[in-house]
């Protein structure tokens, strides 16, 4: 792993010498994280979102073990239980809204990661496998939001359960016994309230899993860059520490300085206030919604309105529901183009901020309004663009377009001139 | 060959997309673009704006409007709204004395248990009760106020579209039914035993005009008893016991932000300083 100049470690403190002898992590955090990583020199602040996440995950496990020493997973006193955690527990105010706005945090920062990944086209060769474990990180983050949503046991919870353990009874044959197994009965109670609660205390830390891996496969053949030109010589690269340290040091000082103005001065603005009414299955509630986060997919799902052949329109809606998501499973084989960075691609460019960005954007706005018009015809043609845009433009465009020219190296497109990096320092010493 | 099944699948979807939309803008086309309107949707009002001093990141309690809106809570409300999720000592809060916290608890009558018999009696309160229910369950709820539950209301000015405001305009908001409501739907009627109030998203409400006369409560510190303002005090009021710890959450979020700030004006000087030898280095 890593380029032949990456920088070694060499332990100078009898401690340390002993350690690295017994249990080399420090060697390990300084290939990884420290002056062993060269990283191309040239990352924009794009590439700051990755550590930005692994920051909200570990912010989430911390407020939400807190939490979990106060909270009762129990449908009687679930709603109780929060309350107090508001009320009585000392600070418990903060840990909730932290870890609710957390949630939200964890998903700006996620989308941002995966939209970059999109743009310059992460995901290819030799990179699949870093794209492949963040699409599995992604849905595992969904399911712990979707149950994490429901813990407090109010009216959005329960009837967000409702409806979204209700897509599996739109499965043929076996999907009303699949969603009263998922349940343990008939309508979200308490069985799936502990369920719930003992997932979402779970998914976490096989998220963690699998974010090893994702850094492990990130870390072989390194970052990419925002020209999408291999790294060629270490003139392309400076050490991860200090450069990369201190760029993401302060990246996260901005995320934090927008997350707590949320936390402080506005925790209910992304929630919904039927949260506040304890949940009660004989009422329901005018307009059920996910939180923000899930929106572009729920207008995906209520899009489909109509039968289509001998599909039903509800299994229409669950089907591509699913399919908007694991769709990006394929995108390494569907995108064919050798250029990975949208700079470079002048066709590409143009689908993805006039097609891509604002059919989701429109989807997410659909997803948060009542399903009528005119937000089912708007939400209608988003999805159909948006399953066009994956599945048939991105072949097309890498089968036809015509790359703008691209710069020799890194090196080049810092600097303006390569001469440095081709008569480099290593190739010097190599000859 | 991963392609060819991926533009296969992709106009699928698309296409099952478009026939959808296709359904919905015949539907459109044989029917009309716009919902069929009702009472509800062309007379239901937003609460009207209302400006409180737990309002934006400066937020924080107006003790003497809060104890006026107690105040209108005991004598006028607590008849049939339970506040549950309230401990009468969080009264402390308020401004209110240990002593007379004391005494304010034992004005309430609590359920509470014959050291005796062992049977279920009252008992008059103690600072650490929670504030009792009038109702034992939502059957005898129901019973006394025509087949409907007074909801809880500790968090009633979180659990509404613009809460605060909502409660004020609700209370404030009660009128006879307009008469081009009656013109445009004749059909609309407000059923005995229900009130018409066009804050309500229904149009008619269970719940009576509570404040319905000037001066229903003798404010202790002289405020003119207005319906108004009465019903200004229990939105603040209300803004409290739905959540305590407004004013302490503003207060900590400055010096966190302002502290925020600070580390990331270094963090930003240190990143400058690191990068500018990165910025002179070319090999």
């Amino acid at each position: 792993m890593s380029f032949p100049w990456a920088q070694h470690y060499q332990p100078k403190a009898p401690l340390m010498r002993w350690l690295d002898e017994k249990l080399p992590l420090p060697r390990l955090a300084y290939n990884a994280i420290g002056a062993g990583y060269p990283v191309p020199r040239n990352l924009s602040y794009m590439w700051n979102f990755g550590v930005l996440a692994g920051f909200c995950l570990v912010m989430q496990i911390v407020t939400g073990v807190i939490l979990a020493m106060h909270y009762a997973p129990n449908a009687a006193i679930a709603f109780d239980s929060t309350e107090h955690i508001m009320r009585d527990v000392n600070w418990g105010w903060l840990m909730r809204y932290s870890h609710a706005n957390g949630a939200s945090a964890f998903f700006v920062v996620i989308y941002l990661h995966i939209f970059r990944g999109f743009f310059y086209s992460s995901y290819k060769a030799p990179r699949e496998m870093v794209w492949l474990l963040g699409v599995v990180i992604f849905l595992l983050m969904m399911a712990t939001a979707f149950m994490g949503y429901v813990l407090p046991w109010g009216q959005m919870s329960f009837w967000g359960a409702k409806v979204i353990t209700g897509l599996f009874g739109a499965i043929p044959v076996v999907g009303e016994p699949l969603q009263i197994w998922l349940l343990g009965g008939y309508a979200p109670d308490n069985a799936a309230l502990n369920r719930f609660f003992s997932l979402h205390f779970l998914l976490p830390f096989v998220i963690a899993g699998v974010i090893i891996l994702h850094i492990w496969a990130l870390h072989i053949p390194g970052s990419s860059n925002p020209t999408g030109v291999e790294v060629k010589s270490e003139s392309d690269t400076l050490p991860f520490h200090p450069y990369y340290t201190a760029k993401d040091g302060f990246g996260l000082g901005v995320f934090l300085i927008v997350y707590f103005a949320f936390v402080f001065f506005m925790p209910n603005s992304l929630a919904h206030p039927d949260n506040y009414i304890p949940a009660n299955p004989l009422s329901t509630p005018a307009l059920i919604v996910p939180e923000w986060y899930f929106w572009p997919f729920y207008a995906i799902l209520r899009a489909f309105t109509a039968d289509f052949f001998f599909i039903e329109a509800k299994l229409m809606g669950v089907l591509a529901m699913f399919a908007s998501i694991l769709v990006w499973f394929f995108l390494p084989w569907l995108d064919r183009s050798p250029v990975r960075s949208g700079h470079y691609r002048p066709l590409f460019r143009k689908f993805f901020w006039f097609g891509l960005i604002p059919s989701v954007l429109v989807l997410g706005y659909c997803g948060g309004s009542h399903p009528e018009e005119p937000y089912l015809m708007l939400s209608q043609v988003a999805t159909a663009y948006y399953f066009l845009h994956f599945l048939v433009i991105l072949p097309l465009v890498s089968a036809f377009e015509r790359p703008e020219p691209l710069p020799f190296s890194i090196t080049e497109a810092v600097l303006g001139s390569d001469k440095k990096a081709v008569l480099g320092d290593n190739a010097a010493a190599a000859s | 060959m991963v392609r060819i099944i991926g533009i296969l699948a992709g106009l699928f979807f698309s296409i099952a997309a478009l026939w959808a939309l296709a359904t919905g803008a015949y539907t459109v086309a044989s029917q009309g673009y716009l919902k069929e309107k009702t009472a509800e949707t062309e007379f239901h009002k937003r609460p009207r704006a209302l400006h409180l001093a737990s309002d934006g990141p400066f937020g924080h309690f107006d003790k003497q409007q809060v104890q006026r809106g107690y105040q209108v809570y005991k004598e006028d409300c607590s008849a049939c709204h339970s506040l549950r999720h309230v401990a009468i000592h969080d009264l402390e809060q308020l401004g209110y004395t240990e002593a007379e916290v004391k005494a304010e608890a034992a004005s309430w009558t609590v359920p509470g248990v014959d050291p005796n018999t062992g049977e279920a009696t009252t008992r008059p309160g103690m600072p650490t009760d929670y504030f009792p229910s009038p109702y034992p369950n939502d059957i005898a709820a129901r019973a006394a106020n025509n087949n409907a539950v007074p909801p809880d209301l500790s968090l009633m000015a979180k659990a509404r579209d613009e809460g605060p405001a909502y409660v004020h305009s609700l209370l404030a908001g009660y009128s006879e039914i307009p008469a081009s409501l009656n013109q445009e739907f004749p059909d609309f009627e407000t059923p005995p035993g229900l009130y018409f109030n066009p804050y309500f998203a229904n149009l008619n409400l269970a719940m009576p005009p509570p404040l319905n006369t000037e001066g229903q409560v003798t404010y202790a510190d002289g405020t003119k008893a207005s319906i108004d303002q009465m019903a200004t005090d229990v939105a603040a009021f209300l803004v409290w016991t739905a959540e305590p710890t407004l004013g302490k959450r503003n207060q900590t979020g400055w010096p966190v932000l302002g502290f925020l700030l600070f580390a990331t004006i270094l963090a930003y000087l240190a990143k400058k300083q690191v990068w500018a030898s990165a910025k002179r280095r070319k090999v």
